[in-house]
């Protein structure tokens, strides 16, 4: 069986016209977001390998541009199904700094109150559900959830993230189903990594493209280049605005490379070296950071103060995760019902 | 002898098997290139080529369910479960296809579901949980439960032999905990059968699994009390081994049960209500059960130890029933 990986970007979404329109400040705010991901990331990389983060940790390394740019076209009330590297998302959607390093030191003060960890988070309370560690479990939830705002006659919409490996689930397959039959406002962002742990492309698909898949589900599908936010962010636009009016799901399918192993205890040997160049020199950020330059965008001031902003976020983040208890041991089997 | 870890002992059983029978092949995902997330199919994929060594993509439902297409038509797969957890996804094909095949047909399935599972792995509640009592549950599939390295292997051989599905829970916190000895070559630990580990007159515990191991710390903290306790490993909870459960209790009258999985619906409660049918007349103290808490499997370290049942409360409960 083959062992090579292959990316066919041979549709990709030509369309900037709307992006473009962004406004300046806006799209500062995203490049902030980016930053300040790969920043807290950066900082959990750190604390892990200095063991102080309990068992796996996940990075969305070269993620930044699909996280922001589909976060960012949601309105407040629109709401999100994340997964395992969409941190940037879950951090726009109101879980604070600090919240997430408690989460990752296992504490009280993180949104599963060291229930779950690393990244396996959610707050429903604020428009997020809970990830669970069973790939593609959150599409038909997500489903559901549209299902309601449908029922409700809310204009809302429900945006889900995915990997590549989770399109090939039972799950993956019936939730898209459903939400197609119902034309239900739910947003399928597929995070296509080339990589699901260690298994390529070809191992996961026969289709040449993921994003041929929405044909057989009666659904609009859009390629874009996952390590461009602002195409990220038009074709989700695009398909949020579908979704409110009535217009059912869309799938798009952005490509990117995981440039990091599928969690830090994996080397990733497997990835071949030429790939993992090619992709490290399409950095998202650094991308991002030139495309603003040359707008004029980002400035030398502008810049650093971000860049002094997100430090600073990240450290008070950490300072005050660390103020946070160890939950009570005696509360062990405490919430597993609601009460009466 | 060879001193082998239990995971390496899971892995020279498959190897063993693998080699001497073509008809073995194993399917999971990322078990080839990359050698399974616990690498414990490293160079197999050299070894075997990719038919038999099978990369498979992210589909628990369609990899089980293949592996009991390919065991219909007679081969003898064995299926990984990256974690065990991860059997949710595959349920029907488990406990409505495979389980009930030789019933309806009187054909066998021979089928292994390999199921890395359990806790003190900082893992949280969907990579540590102990499902095994979901599936000892269901007539038609069987189900071991290796504590040692030699068992580990000797199961692994019976189970991929067995002519029904069988899921084979491998302890993930057993996998490089300490070096044991392994016979070389083949041998086969027969399924449904329970081993005495340790002899003693003053009570049975009875267990399985990393918990197994908790029981004879606790065991060798109460024989410094002058307590000395017969300790079972059940080792196969489907069937399970009763004559071993009653033998041990009818000598010694007394039964602490002690498993990992949470209490309410457990294996233990069947083991319990086994020596209350059976051997009521030999007893002369409660069957005490010790389990972990009714809650999922906690992610912070603290949490999980007050989760799960510790050597101490182990050593205190055999100190009670043998004072009782
Ligand atoms: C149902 C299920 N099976 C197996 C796993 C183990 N597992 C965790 S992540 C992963 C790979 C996921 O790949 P993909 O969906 O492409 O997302 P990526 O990690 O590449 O972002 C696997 C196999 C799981 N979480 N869920």
């Amino acid at each position: 069986m083959a062992k090579s990986t292959r990316l066919s970007n041979d549709r990709p979404s030509p369309r900037d016209g709307r992006a473009a329109g962004v406004p300046p400040d806006r799209q500062l705010e995203m490049l902030y977001y980016m930053r300040l991901q790969r920043a807290v990331e950066d900082r959990g990389v750190k604390l892990y390998y200095q063991g102080r983060i309990p068992g796996a940790y996940f990075t969305g390394w070269g993620h930044e541009a699909i996280v922001v740019g589909a976060a960012a076209a949601l309105g407040p009330d629109d709401l999100l199904a994340p997964m395992h590297r969409d941190l940037a998302a879950y951090i726009m959607r109101g879980i604070s700094v600090g919240e997430v390093f408690a989460q990752f030191l296992d504490r009280e003060g993180g949104p599963t109150r060291g229930r779950d960890g690393n990244v396996h988070m959610g707050d429903p309370r604020r428009g997020i559900l809970p990830f669970i560690s069973h790939m593609a479990a959150s599409v038909p939830v997500a489903a559901g959830m549209a299902l309601a705002c449908r029922q409700r006659g809310e204009p809302r919409a429900v945006l889900t993230y995915f990997g590549d490996g989770a399109t090939s689930t039972g799950a993956w397959h019936e939730g898209v189903n459903f939400a197609a039959v119902f034309r239900l406002p739910l947003v399928l962002v597929l995070e296509n990594n080339q990589y699901a742990y260690s298994t390529p492309l070809d191992h996961q698909t026969a289709a040449r493209a993921f994003v041929d898949k929405a044909a057989g589900y009666g659904i609009p599908g859009v390629a874009v280049d996952g390590n461009d936010v602002l195409a990220v962010y038009d074709a989700v636009a695009e398909a949020v605005a579908r979704a409110r009016s009535g217009g059912g799901p869309t799938l798009i399918e952005c490509r990117t490379l995981r440039v990091r192993g599928h969690s830090e205890a994996d080397k990733f040997s497997y990835v071949p070296k030429a790939l993992l160049d090619e992709w490290a020199a399409r950095d998202p950020l650094a991308s991002f950071e030139r495309r603003l330059r040359t707008s004029g965008v980002l400035t030398d001031e502008n810049d650093e103060a971000m860049r002094a902003r997100v430090a600073q976020e990240v450290e008070d983040g950490l300072a005050w995760a660390e103020t946070s208890p160890d939950p009570d041991p005696r509360t062990v089997a405490d919430g597993v019902y609601a009460p009466d | 002898m060879p001193q082998l870890t239990y995971l390496e002992a899971i892995r020279e059983g498959l190897r063993v098997e693998m080699r001497r029978d073509p008809r073995v092949f194993i399917l999971g995902e990322d078990i080839g290139v990359y050698g399974g997330a616990f690498k414990i199919t490293e160079g197999f994929l050299d070894e075997f080529g990719p038919w038999r060594v099978i990369d498979a993509p992210l589909a628990e439902t369609a990899n089980v369910g293949a592996g009991i297409g390919a065991a219909v038509m007679g081969m003898r797969p064995v299926i990984e479960m990256q974690f065990a957890d991860f059997v949710t996804d595959a349920f029907t094909q488990v406990v409505n296809m495979a389980a009930k095949y030789h019933w309806r047909t009187r054909m066998p399935l021979p089928l292994v579901l390999r199921m890395p599972y359990g806790g003190d792995v900082k893992g949280g509640p969907f990579h540590s949980q102990c499902m095994e009592a979901w599936f000892a549950h269901t007539p038609g599939l069987k189900v071991v439960v290796p504590a040692f390295a030699e068992d580990a292997k000797g199961l692994l051989l019976a189970a991929i032999r067995d002519p029904n599905p069988v899921l084979y829970f491998e302890h993930k916190h057993l996998y490089r905990l300490r070096r044991e000895e392994v016979p070389a070559g083949e041998y086969v630990t027969p399924i449904g059968r329970a081993r005495l580990v340790q002899e003693g007159a003053a009570l049975s515990v009875i267990s399985y699994g990393w918990m197994l191991h908790k029981c004879l710390d606790a065991a060798e903290l109460a024989a410094a009390d002058g307590i000395a306790a017969d300790v079972l490993d059940l080792r196969t909870l489907a069937p399970l081994d009763r004559e071993a459960v009653l033998g041990s209790v009818r000598k010694t009258g007394k039964a602490l049960v002690v498993h990992e999985a949470t209490r309410t619906g457990g294996v233990g409660g069947e083991i319990a209500s086994l020596i209350a049918e059976e051997a009521f007349d030999s007893l002369d103290g409660p069957v005490v059960r010790l389990a972990s808490e009714d809650a999922p499997v906690p992610h912070n370290p603290g949490l999980e130890a007050a989760f799960q049942p510790t050597v101490g409360e182990i050593a205190g409960a055999i100190r009670r029933l043998a004072a009782y």
